[in-house]
Formats: structure tokens, sequence, C-alpha cells
């Protein structure tokens, strides 16, 4: 049987992934990209409680997560082309609209 | 719930109906809401009072307003014998003036947002009078007050009708600060507001005092003279009168209304409701008295040399106010509300009646400027006389049953009491006077104002002369309910003074000491002082009209200071307003606006501004330095959690 | 020491994959790893007795997801962007923060303790886990489904309103 800190362990690892690429890429497909490895970490966590407590509410949750992943990449892409569409880049670091 | 609790509700959602859609759907169908809704009153209030004459009381709690500790404020109505009194004078005088207002207002501009204020001052009134505590009446005290300011004000682009809603607010702030006081006072020594466990303990703290810088004085004359100063205020007595006479600017069924019947006697109806307290304090009861009895001649005197029609009754009203208070102040409390009930029929009819003059004159206020109306406003004319009738005390009418019940009961109730029952003996002869004055002046002899005027004359039309002539009958008969026993021996009815025995289950009997004989005598002065007063007033404005001018030479100072109104009003501006504005120039503009307000407004400001240039190097607009900055706060929660 | 070796595989494929997704130049690239990395997540579900959650991923993630970040890569066209540099100037502050995360969560997750074991599952009840999902998901969590429903209507709403051309006005 393989136990609980394993799964746990791996779902760490592609959240710390996540958060790399996330941190390190200019390109914003590529960082959106890394929301979902760390959206996806988390079910992977999820998911193992859920077998390991024998309990359904865990994967009830990463279907939550899913549907909310689903949500935000639907919007987080027609803000992209919009975004494309007014600045003809694709690379976060060539955006400073915010700035004070 | 029960049909009386309608009664100011029903105004209110006039109120809330004609104020919403009047500007734009109802314009000049504003009466067609309001004038029902308080008909409506008028008919479940006459309905509530045969419930009270047939010996039901209500006294109950609709809603609970604060609860904060031990301090409970609750909306709840008391309907008792007084209450049921002034639910038919108010309901009766407003229903009234909102008939007639749709003849004298029609046209106005303003028409939707008349009606609008006279249905609200009509739910503050009822909520007045049907308080069962004191914020509720403290709370119907200021929204009349609110309405009082509203409508005097109401033609707003003349600036003298602006200043005199003005003065007429700030002059009562004077006195509904003592009663606020008095309602703290009252709740401080008490625990609650409430009117029944109220006057249910106040014979507990008889004897108590309160120490104030030193002196000791009884706590439950502070209460008394606390609430009195509310009264002061709002019924216009010495020392705060001078808001009232300016209070004419406004329209005259708002003087008819507010002015005169309603909202001006809320503070005798107050005093009244608070018989318990009062009774308690001989002090009180004696300053009551005294400023009643004061103001009534004071206000009498500067009626008689005034040429403004509205004034002259504005005046008037001060004066028959100081009868009211007058009789609470000796304990007859019953006497001053049937004066009260009375006055409501007469001097609302004055006013309407001069309200009817003016819109025949074209707003013409100067009595001299009229004359010979008689047979142009037959209507008008005659209910003017038999108002002028009954405010003069001739036997038969209103006004004379209650005046003479008042100055009996003053003459029986002790030394003091003969001395404000002679002053307001005086105060009578005046009284007939001026009223008289106003009747020969305006209305007989020859006319003399302008042609234009003279060709404009006409009766005003049947929706004013309705409400009037409702009124005169009012003012005849209204009094027949509170025939002294005396008389009724005479005229074999028995228990005659139904009117007495009716509020005294609230305010008490009072004891009168005196003979039979005295009473006659008493009765006899005053109407010898009522005809005297006419036939002078006949003999020198129709008789001899050169008297008055010789008079008026021959003592030239006293008519300069009765034409002044004894420089009162020359006084607080003395005292009061030029300090206040000097403080206000130089120390409020000076320092406190000028140096210290200006100082942190703009400096705020400034120091924000050169704070967050800094800040806002922060925002780099870079999403990955906020990633970053994300990650580190999670690292650094991370390592506490581990830690 | 079967389903260790067979766990051990698919943990190996998942950081390998995710890996090489953070780090492909080329976008298209990145997705199409990703695509083989969810299969991978989908079959270690299959090994939790999550077998709905395992077609969902398979469906959602890699059917519909997925396909929409193909869509919008092509739809920018971004092949010279391919050539010029991936990282931003301060990639080593981004390693350092990610590994530095990653060593402390793995220290914490060593003192992990698990709570009691609930109530409904497959084991206890001998039903599917479909059926048991549904029952807990439209009893318990009704509220919430319904809200995640609104959340879907909205995006629906929003993707549509910020992608579409502003018309000239």
């Amino acid at each position: 049987m393989v136990p609980l800190q394993w799964y746990i362990w791996l779902a760490t690892a592609v959240f710390a992934i996540g958060v790399l690429g996330f941190l390190t890429r200019r390109n914003i497909i590529i960082m959106f990209m890394s929301i979902e490895l760390m959206l996806n970490a988390v079910n992977i966590s999820l998911v193992s409680f859920s077998h390991y407590l024998q309990d359904m509410r865990g994967q009830i949750l990463s279907l939550f997560v899913i549907t909310v992943a689903a949500a935000e990449a639907a919007i987080g892409l027609a803000i992209i082309i919009a975004l494309f569409r007014n600045k003809a880049t694709a690379h976060v670091d060539e955006m400073a609209e915010t700035k004070g | 719930m029960k049909s009386y609790q309608l009664i100011p509700f029903l105004p209110l959602a006039a109120f809330v109906i004609n104020i919403l859609l009047g500007k734009r759907i109802i314009k000049d169908k504003a009466h067609w809401i309001a004038v029902p809704a308080v008909l409506a009153s008028w008919v479940i209030s006459v309905f509530t009072l045969f419930d009270v004459i047939g010996g039901k009381v209500f006294n109950e709690d609709l809603y609970t307003w604060i609860i904060s500790d031990g301090f409970i404020v609750s909306v709840g109505f008391l309907v008792d014998q007084l209450t049921a009194v002034m639910l038919i004078v108010v309901t009766t005088v407003s229903s009234l003036v909102h008939i007639y207002s749709v003849g004298y207002m029609h046209g106005d501009k303003g028409y939707y947002r008349f009606f609008s204020y006279l249905s609200l001052f009509t739910f503050s009134m009822l909520m007045l009078v049907m308080a069962n505590n004191f914020l509720q009446l403290y709370f119907g005290w200021e929204a009349v007050g609110l309405c009082s300011y509203f409508l005097i004000g109401f033609w707003y682009e003349k600036k003298s009708a602006s200043d005199a809603g003005k003065k007429a607010f700030i002059v009562n702030r004077f006195g509904d600060f003592g009663f606020g006081l008095g309602v703290i006072m009252i709740f401080l020594t008490f625990g609650t507001i409430h009117y029944e466990p109220v006057f249910n303990a106040v014979n507990g703290i008889v004897g108590q005092s309160i120490n104030i810088l030193g002196y000791d004085i009884s706590l439950v004359t502070l209460i008394a003279l606390l609430l009195f100063c509310g009264a002061v205020g709002k019924s216009a007595q010495i020392p705060l009168h001078v808001w009232l006479p300016d209070a004419m600017e406004g329209p005259t069924p708002v003087s008819a209304l507010i002015h005169a019947a309603t909202m001006v006697t809320a503070g005798v109806f107050m005093v009244a409701r608070c018989n318990p307290i009062f009774n308690l304090s001989h002090v009180a009861m004696n300053v009551v008295a005294v400023t009643g009895a004061v103001t009534a001649l004071f206000a009498a005197t500067i009626a008689l040399v005034q040429n403004d029609i509205k004034r002259i009754i504005a005046y008037s009203t001060i004066s028959q106010l100081g009868y009211m208070f007058l009789a609470c102040g000796v304990g007859a409390y019953a006497a001053g509300i049937f004066h009260l009930y009375t006055h409501a029929f007469f001097k609302a009819l004055l006013f309407l009646g001069a309200g009817s003059v003016m819109h025949a004159m074209a707003g013409e206020l100067d009595i001299q400027k009229m004359g010979g109306l008689k047979k142009y406003m037959p209507w008008t004319y005659w209910t003017f006389l038999l108002a002028s009738l009954s405010i003069a005390g001739i036997p038969g009418f209103a006004g004379f049953f209650s005046k003479d019940e008042i100055l009996w009961q003053a003459y029986a109730s002790g030394p003091l009491g003969k001395i404000v029952w002679f002053l307001g003996a005086v105060t009578a002869l005046l009284t007939a006077f001026y009223s008289f004055r106003i009747v020969f002046v305006a209305f007989h002899g020859k006319f003399r104002g302008t042609h234009e005027q003279e060709h404009h004359l006409h009766e005003s039309p049947k929706v004013m002369t309705l409400p009037l002539a409702i009124l005169a009958i009012g003012a005849i008969i209204s009094g027949w309910v509170g025939i002294p026993p005396l008389i009724g021996e005479f005229l074999g009815i028995e228990h005659s003074d139904k009117f007495g025995a009716f509020l005294a289950p609230v305010v008490g009997h009072p004891h009168a000491e005196g003979t039979h004989g005295e009473e006659i005598f008493v009765m006899l002065l005053s109407i010898l002082f009522a005809v005297g007063g006419i036939i002078t007033a006949f003999f020198m404005y129709i008789k001899r009209p050169e008297i008055p001018v010789q008079l008026g030479e021959s003592m030239k100072t006293a008519y300069r200071v009765l034409w002044n109104k004894y420089y009162v009003d020359e006084l607080y501006h003395l005292i009061i307003v030029r300090p206040t504005f000097w403080v206000a120039q130089s120390v409020i503009v000076g320092v406190t606006d000028g140096k210290i307000i200006e100082g942190i407004v703009n400096g705020v400001p400034r120091a924000i501004g050169g704070f967050s240039e800094i800040l806002r190097r922060v925002q780099t607009g870079f999403a990955h330095h906020y990633a970053a900055v994300m990650a580190l706060g999670l690292l650094i929660i991370m390592i506490f959690l581990i830690l | 020491m079967l389903p260790e070796l067979f766990f051990g595989y698919f943990a190996a494929a998942i950081i390998i994959f995710s890996l090489i997704v953070v780090t492909r130049r080329n976008p298209v690239h990145s997705v199409l790893f990703m695509l083989i990395l969810f299969f991978h997540i989908a079959a270690l579900y299959l090994f939790l007795d999550a077998e709905f959650l395992a077609a969902i991923q398979v469906i959602v993630y890699a059917g519909a997801i997925l396909v929409l970040f193909l869509f919008v890569v092509l739809l920018l066209n971004l092949k010279e962007e391919t050539l010029i540099r991936r990282y931003i100037n301060q990639w080593p502050m981004g390693v350092v923060f990610a590994v530095g995360l990653f060593i402390l969560m793995f220290i914490s997750v060593r003192s992990f303790l698990a709570g009691p074991k609930g109530e409904i599952s497959s084991v206890l009840t001998g039903q599917s886990n479909v059926t048991n999902l549904g029952t807990v998901l439209y009893t318990e969590y009704l509220f919430p489904f319904e809200i995640a429903s609104l959340v879907l209507l909205v995006a629906i709403i929003g993707a549509i309103v910020l992608a579409k051309k502003r018309l000239k006005s």
C-alpha cells in the first residue's frame, strides 16, 4: 500500500513546479498553465486525502476546484485575447499598465 | 389592529404619497389624497371619542423602538379623555383647514408640497397627542416644529418668509433644549420614560432635591420647570413669544392650523398631560400661572395698536395661550383644555376669515387699507363677527364659557390667583377691544384701498366659506358642553359642566374656594368688560374716528412702545444675535475655522499625498513582482507554522 | 511491491512532464506535454478509487481546458515570440522561492497527522464511486453545487464580453 505521504510529496512537488513556472516565465499562456498545474497539485492531495479518510468530501471539493478552474481558464484566456489585441504582446514583463 | 391606531397613519400615508408622486403625477390633484385621509382620521377620532366616553381607555405599545440596557422606548398610544379631546380638536381643525386650502392655495406652484406638509403636520401632531411616553411626545414635538418651519417658509423665495421660518426654529430651540433636559431628568430619576410608571412614581420623589452649582433645587420643581421651558417656546409665552408674530409669513391656512389651533397649544396639552408632576411643585405652578397671566396682558396690549390683520390675531393667540397657562397654573387644567378646545374653533375661524379677506384684497394685510368689506364679503363678515363675539366673551358663545371658567378658577384659587385673575380680567377687556377694532376698521366704514383692489373685491369660493361656516357653528356651540353649574342650575340643566367631568379622571378637579356671590361677581365683571370693550371700540372707530389719532398723539411714548412690541426683538438682537454673530465672525471664522479646521483639512491631504508619493513606488505594475511577494508571504507564513 | 512501483512510475512521469511543461520554449509543446501529464494524473486518480474524477480529469481538463489553451495559442500566432528569451530577468529569485516552498512543505508533510475516517465511502457502503459522489453532492453540497453553476454562467458571459471585438460607436 502506498503511504499517504508519498501522494502529498508528489502534490507538493507539482505545486512547487507550478510556482516555479509562474514566477519565472514571461509568456502569459505558460503562466496560466502553471496555475493549472498548481490546481492539479491541490486536486491530487484532496483525492488522496479522500481515499485515505474514506470520505467523499475530498472528491467533491476537487470537483469544485475543476469547475472553478474551467471558469478561470475561460475568463483568463478571454483576458489574454483582449490583452493581446491591445498590446500585441504575450509577455508579462512588457506590461506595466498598473504602475503606480 | 384597532381602528384608532389608524388615526395618525392615514395622514402619514397621504404625506408619503404626495411627497413622492406629487411633483410628477399628482400635481394639482394633491387634495384628493390629503383631504380624504384627514377626514377619515376625523371620523375615526369621533368614534374613538365615543369609545372613551363609554369608558374605554387605551394604552398600549405598538412597537419597541429602542432597547438599550434599561432604556426602553416604544412607539405606543395612550388614548384617554385628554387625548380624545385633542384628537377631535386636531382632526376637526385640520380637516377644515385642508378643505379651505383647496380654495386658498389654488394655482400655487407648490400646491402638492403644501398638502404634503399639512398631512405631515397632522401626523406629527397626532403622534404628539397620542404618545404614551415622553420620547414619542418629544418626537411629535420636534416634528410639528419642523413642519411649522417648512410651512412658515413655504414661500421660501420671499426672504422675510424664510427668515421667519428660521427664527421660529431657532427660538423654539431654546425652549426645546429645556424640554429635552426635562425628559432626560425624568429618565434619570425614574428609569423609564413611559407616562404611566412615571406618574405613578412621581409622588415618591417629593422632598428630594438635587444640587446644582451649590444650590439645592427640588427635583420635582426642576423637572416641571424644564418641561415648562419647552411649553414656553412652543406656545410662544414670554420671553420666547417673538417667533409667533413673524410666523404669519406663512400661508394663512397654516397660521390657522399650526399657529392658532393646534401646534402652539401643544405646550398647554403637555402641561395638562404632566399634571401629576406639576401638581407637586408650588413653585412651578406659580411660574406657569404668572407667565401665562403676564403673557396674556402683554400680548393683548401689543395687539391694540398693530395694523397688520394677521399680526393682531397672532398676538391675540399669544394672549389666549397665556389664559390657558394661567388656568393650568392655578390647577384648573380642565378649564385650560376647555379654552384650548373652544379657542381652536374661534381662532381658526378668525385666521381663515383673515385669509379670506387677503384672498379678496390680493394679499393686503393692513387693516387701515380695508374698510367696508361687509357688503362685499357677507359670509366672511358674519363668520368673522361671530368669532369676534366668541373671543370677546359674550355670553352664550363658546369663548365666554371657557374664559369665564378660567377667570373664576383663578379667582377662587387663593391670593396669587386673585392677582392673575385681575390681569386676566383686564386682558378680557383689551381682547374685546382689539377684536372689534378689526371688525369695525376692516369691515365697516368706507373702503380705503386702491381702486384696483376695490374692483377686485369678491366673496371667496364655497370651498373656503364652507369651513368658515362650520367653524362659526363651532365658535358658538362648542362651549355648550362646559356650562358652569351656576348657569346650568339657572337654565335647569343638570351636570351642565360635562367637559370638566369628562376630563376629571385625567386632570382632576380643582377645589374652588368661593361663594356663589363671588362667582356671580366674577362672571358679571367679565361680561361687563367684554361689552365695555366692544362699545369702546365702536365708539372709537365708528362714531369718533379721530379719537384714536388724538390718543396716539397725546400718548406718543406709550404708543411707540406698543407699536414696537416693547422692543423685545431689538433687545434680543442686541443681547443674543449680535454677540453670536461677533463670536461667529471672530472666533469661529477667524480661529477655529481659519486656523484649526483649515489646517487639518489642508494638512491631512498634504501628508497623505507625501506619504503616497513614497508608497506608490511599491506598485511596479509587473505581475511577477506581485506574484513573488505573494510567494514570499507564503514562505514566511510556512516558516512561522513550522517553527 | 507492485503498487509502489506503479506509483513510482506515475509520480516520476508527473514531475518530469510538469518540469517540461514549464520550461518549453514553444507553448504548443507545453500544451501537448500537459495533455500527457493530465492522463497520468487521471491514472493516479484510478489508484485512489476516484473513477469519476479520473473521467472528469480526462474530459474536462484534457478535453476542454487544454483544447481551449491550444486554441488560444494558435489564435495568438506567437511564432517569432518563441525565438526570444523565455524567462524573466530575475528568474533565480523565482527558483529560490519555489525550491524554498517545496522544502518547507516537504518538511511539514513529514509531521502530518491524519484525522478520523469519514462515513461515506465506496468501501463502507458497497456502492459505486459515482453513486456515493452523487449522494453527497446533491444532498450536503446542493447549495455550493448551484453556486458553481452560477460561477460557470458568469464565466460564460464574462468570456464573451471580454473577447468580443468592440463595435465602433
